[in-house]
């Protein structure tokens, strides 16, 4: 095991700062909410800035392929800063999901990295947010040997309006992933959990499409960019907590009653305490599994299993004590907390629960389940 | 400033002329910290380089590979995790000479005289006096008071004293710091059975004690301000240990469930997975608060880690137990022993069991650490109090 590195680099520092101003001067919470419930729930004009001037949607990209040449350590920074906003951009979908795909793909995929990177054109990964690293390889979706798709996949998260999408199909020659035009496939908007973050459903009539990635490296590509998906969303977590959990403190210590600023209760303090302490784990961990990806390190999947398991819960409880602790106007639309808790009970359940990553280290970890014949049960 | 490089041509001396092979183990201990490679991160002359703390598992890593003998830290660990830190920081250069070498190399062992029978959480509130006596190169002290929970007291040495040397002004302020003679005559110490049967520590009589002033540590008053240090150094020590992947407690449970399919059940898996996520997050924090003291920015994490260790602790020997089913109705001995060690780790899943429920009390309990962490770290206000500005003797105990 190599030495994880689980610290912020000066760099990073940077560019968090950078990534944070935007944030707050172009998505404030108050924006998110009158955005979410408009015609265009994603923000393509933030996303083409974050492009353009910051260059943070092609980071892990290489230089050459007119990226940033970064690794999934700044990524994961970026993640973190966009969860503390609850930043409806499609980030997780095109510049990481997509990202993984594509670059693996090397010089079949090189044609779209021009418009990826300048922000004019994302991409999405066809899969069902819900899919875990471990998942079977998707078959609802069937390739014929002229590359034409047809088929089906529901719940899929930041859709382009006319990007690209890549599609995991089952082949001739067996699985494989496509190129497919957003133009080219019936897009459903479904109502979701997440406003800020909005699913559709997809169709695909014999949609052309163009093989990227064919059978011998399919499965393991696509387990790669999930679980890089569900490693740098520990940071995304990490975030949205961060803003839970600050913004309760903050409003606790303004808030008076029985004579006394609320915060002041130790019954409060003890449970914000906890709630610190395990966000001083989540950063850790989410470090940790960034730093493992980001070096390709043997370790990465069990440490993407525990930031998962860990980040994802944490998120959840951070954003339900942030509605409880902030008592009648936690309870409504007007303050902004509940876009957060709904990102992360809907991020508790992408690229998959906590309770599933947690399964997996029963195999990863070599703790294995119960097995042998069940209990005779004398009496029935 | 010293490199890896350097520490490792430098254990390579210290190895080449004392052979750990052929030379006495306190020999040798003596020799490294007169080396520098004790704990590389104290001043040179003092068992350091004034390297950076990281570097010390270089150090210790080539000795462990040549056989070198270690100064057992479990047996000594109050004087390594907490009153070394505190002499480095508050002491005079002749206190570092004297105390520092023996304290490291083991032969002398130290323990804590903070908590009294009505002073634990309020620490503050302590009633142990100190009185001065004379002025000149004589001056001293005469300390009378009742310390209790003295872990290893019976094997000290030396101890850290808290004492009031001033009852008329508010408790926090009249309070100083002193290196106390365990071998006094007027020192007590008479062992408290613990739950587990054994007993770690020990209730202490202090009565008529004469402390010279020469072995008082920082001011007259300042007692408070120092113990700070000495805490938070208790709460790095007992939290921040580093450790490897399935270290410690989870990695004897890890091996339990592996070696004993027949104890597997659908329920406690869960709970192993569980369990196993949560050690390793809390090994992480560890890392990454030894990353942030070795880069010089150090963060509220070390009280998080203790809180964090406690809980776990308690989570994973409870399981431990009810994992190893009819042998976990057993209990080794429950005969009335004084341990060399305090070995969180050691004897069988009911003694783990039980000893770990110290965890959370020891070192700060958990609720004092959630306060610490509410207040200092996230800023929100004190519980109202009454006794803050009210001189000691005046106060509500
Ligand atoms: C195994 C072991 C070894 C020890 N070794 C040493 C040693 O070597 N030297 C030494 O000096 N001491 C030692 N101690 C003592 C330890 O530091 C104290 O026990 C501890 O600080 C708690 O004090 P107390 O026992 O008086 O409990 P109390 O302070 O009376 O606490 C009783 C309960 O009330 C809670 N409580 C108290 N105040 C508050 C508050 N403000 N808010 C919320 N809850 C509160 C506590 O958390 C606890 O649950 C040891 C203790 C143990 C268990």
């Amino acid at each position: 095991m190599t030495e994880l590195d689980l610290l912020y680099s000066e760099v990073e520092e940077d560019l968090r700062s950078a990534v944070r101003a935007l944030l707050a001067d172009r998505c404030p919470p108050q924006a998110v909410l009158t955005r979410c419930e408009g015609p265009e729930p994603q923000d393509t004009g933030l996303w083409r800035t974050l492009a353009q001037e910051l260059g943070v949607v092609a980071l892990q990209v290489p230089e050459a392929l007119g990226g940033a040449g970064a690794s999934l350590r700044e990524t994961a920074v970026v993640l973190e800063e966009l969860g503390r906003a609850c930043a409806p951009v499609p980030f997780l979908g095109s510049a990481v999901l997509a990202t993984t795909v594509l670059l693996a793909a090397g010089e079949l995929a090189a044609g779209e990295w021009p418009a990826l990177c300048a922000g004019d054109r994302t991409a999405a990964l066809a899969v069902p947010l819900s899919t875990a690293p471990d998942a079977p390889f998707p078959l609802g979706v069937r390739a014929d040997a002229a590359g034409a798709l047809t088929g089906a996949v529901t719940s899929v998260a930041d859709v382009p309006g006319a990007g690209l999408l890549i599609v995991p199909a089952d082949g001739p020659a067996g699985p494989g992933l496509y190129a497919v035009d957003g133009a080219d496939v019936t897009v459903t908007a479904r109502g979701s959990l997440d406003l800020t973050r909005p699913l559709v459903d997809l169709r695909l009539d014999g949609a052309p499409g163009r093989l990227l990635v064919g059978p011998d490296q399919a499965e393991a590509v696509l387990w790669e960019a999930l679980l890089t998906g569900a490693g740098l969303l520990a940071s995304e977590q990490l975030g949205l907590a961060e803003w839970c959990l600050a913004t309760t403190v903050a409003y606790l210590r303004e808030r008076r009653q029985f004579g006394r600023v609320v915060g002041s209760f130790q019954a409060l303090k003890h449970r914000l305490a906890d709630l610190w302490l395990d966000i001083a784990g989540a950063r850790a961990a989410a470090r940790a599994a960034a730093d493992a990806l980001a070096t390709g390190s043997a370790d990465a999947a069990v440490l993407v299993a525990v930031a998962a398991s860990h980040c994802g819960a944490v998120a959840v409880r951070a954003a339900e004590e942030a509605v409880q602790l902030h008592g009648g106007i936690g309870m409504t639309w007007e303050h902004p907390v509940h876009l957060y808790l709904k990102r992360a009970k809907a991020d508790q359940l992408a690229l998959g629960t906590p309770g599933r990553h947690r399964a997996s280290l029963a195999t990863l970890a070599t703790l294995p389940a119960p097995g042998g014949p069940l209990p005779r049960m004398p009496h029935v | 400033m010293t490199s890896a490089d350097e520490l490792v041509i430098r254990t390579a001396e210290l190895l080449a002329a004392h052979d750990p092979a052929a030379t006495e183990p306190l020999e040798f201990l003596r020799a490294r910290f007169d080396a520098g490679l004790a704990w590389v991160h104290f001043p040179p002359g003092l068992g350091g380089l004034g390297a950076p703390r990281a570097l010390q598992a270089v150090v210790d890593a080539e000795l462990a590979a040549a056989g070198a003998p270690d100064n057992d830290p479990r047996r000594i660990g109050i004087g390594l995790g907490m009153a070394a830190p505190t002499i480095l920081r508050y002491g005079t250069e002749e206190q570092k000479r004297r105390f520092l070498r023996p304290l490291w190399t083991g032969e002398e062992v130290w323990c804590q005289l903070f908590s009294e029978p009505g002073a634990g959480s309020d620490l503050a509130a302590l009633a142990t006096r100190a009185v001065r006596d004379g002025d000149g190169p004589d001056a001293g002290w005469t300390v009378d008071g009742q310390k209790v929970w003295t872990s290893s007291a019976h094997l000290a040495r030396w101890a850290i004293l808290l004492a009031r040397t001033d009852p008329d002004v508010p408790k926090h302020q009249g309070i100083s710091y002193f290196v106390c003679d365990m071998t006094d005559p007027g020192v007590d110490v008479r062992p408290l059975r613990q739950l587990t049967g054994e007993a770690e520590f020990n209730e202490v009589f202090l009565t008529g004690v004469r402390i010279p002033d020469a072995h008082r540590l920082g001011a007259v008053g300042e007692g408070w301000r120092i113990a700070q240090t000495t805490l938070n150094n208790e709460r790095v020590a007992i939290g921040g240990q580093r450790t490897p992947r399935e270290g410690g407690l989870i990695g004897i449970l890890a091996e339990t469930w592996r070696r004993n399919p027949e104890l597997r059940t659908h329920e406690l898996h869960q709970r192993l997975l569980q369990g196993w996520t949560d050690a390793e997050v809390l090994r992480l924090t560890g890392e990454r608060l030894r990353q942030q003291l070795a880069v010089g920015q150090p963060g509220p994490e070390g009280a998080a880690a203790k809180l964090a260790f406690a809980r776990l602790a308690q989570e994973l020997t409870g399981l431990e137990v009810e994992l190893l089913a009819e042998q976990g109705l057993a209990y080794g001995d429950w005969t009335m022993s004084r341990p060399e060690l305090v070995d969180f780790t050691g004897r069988d899943a009911g003694y783990r069991y039980l000893r770990a429920k110290g965890n959370s009390i020891e070192g700060g309990s958990s609720e004092i650490l959630r306060n610490i962490i509410a207040e200092r770290v996230l800023g929100l206000p004190a519980e109202p109090r009454s006794d803050k500005d009210v001189p000691w003797k005046e106060s509500a105990r």
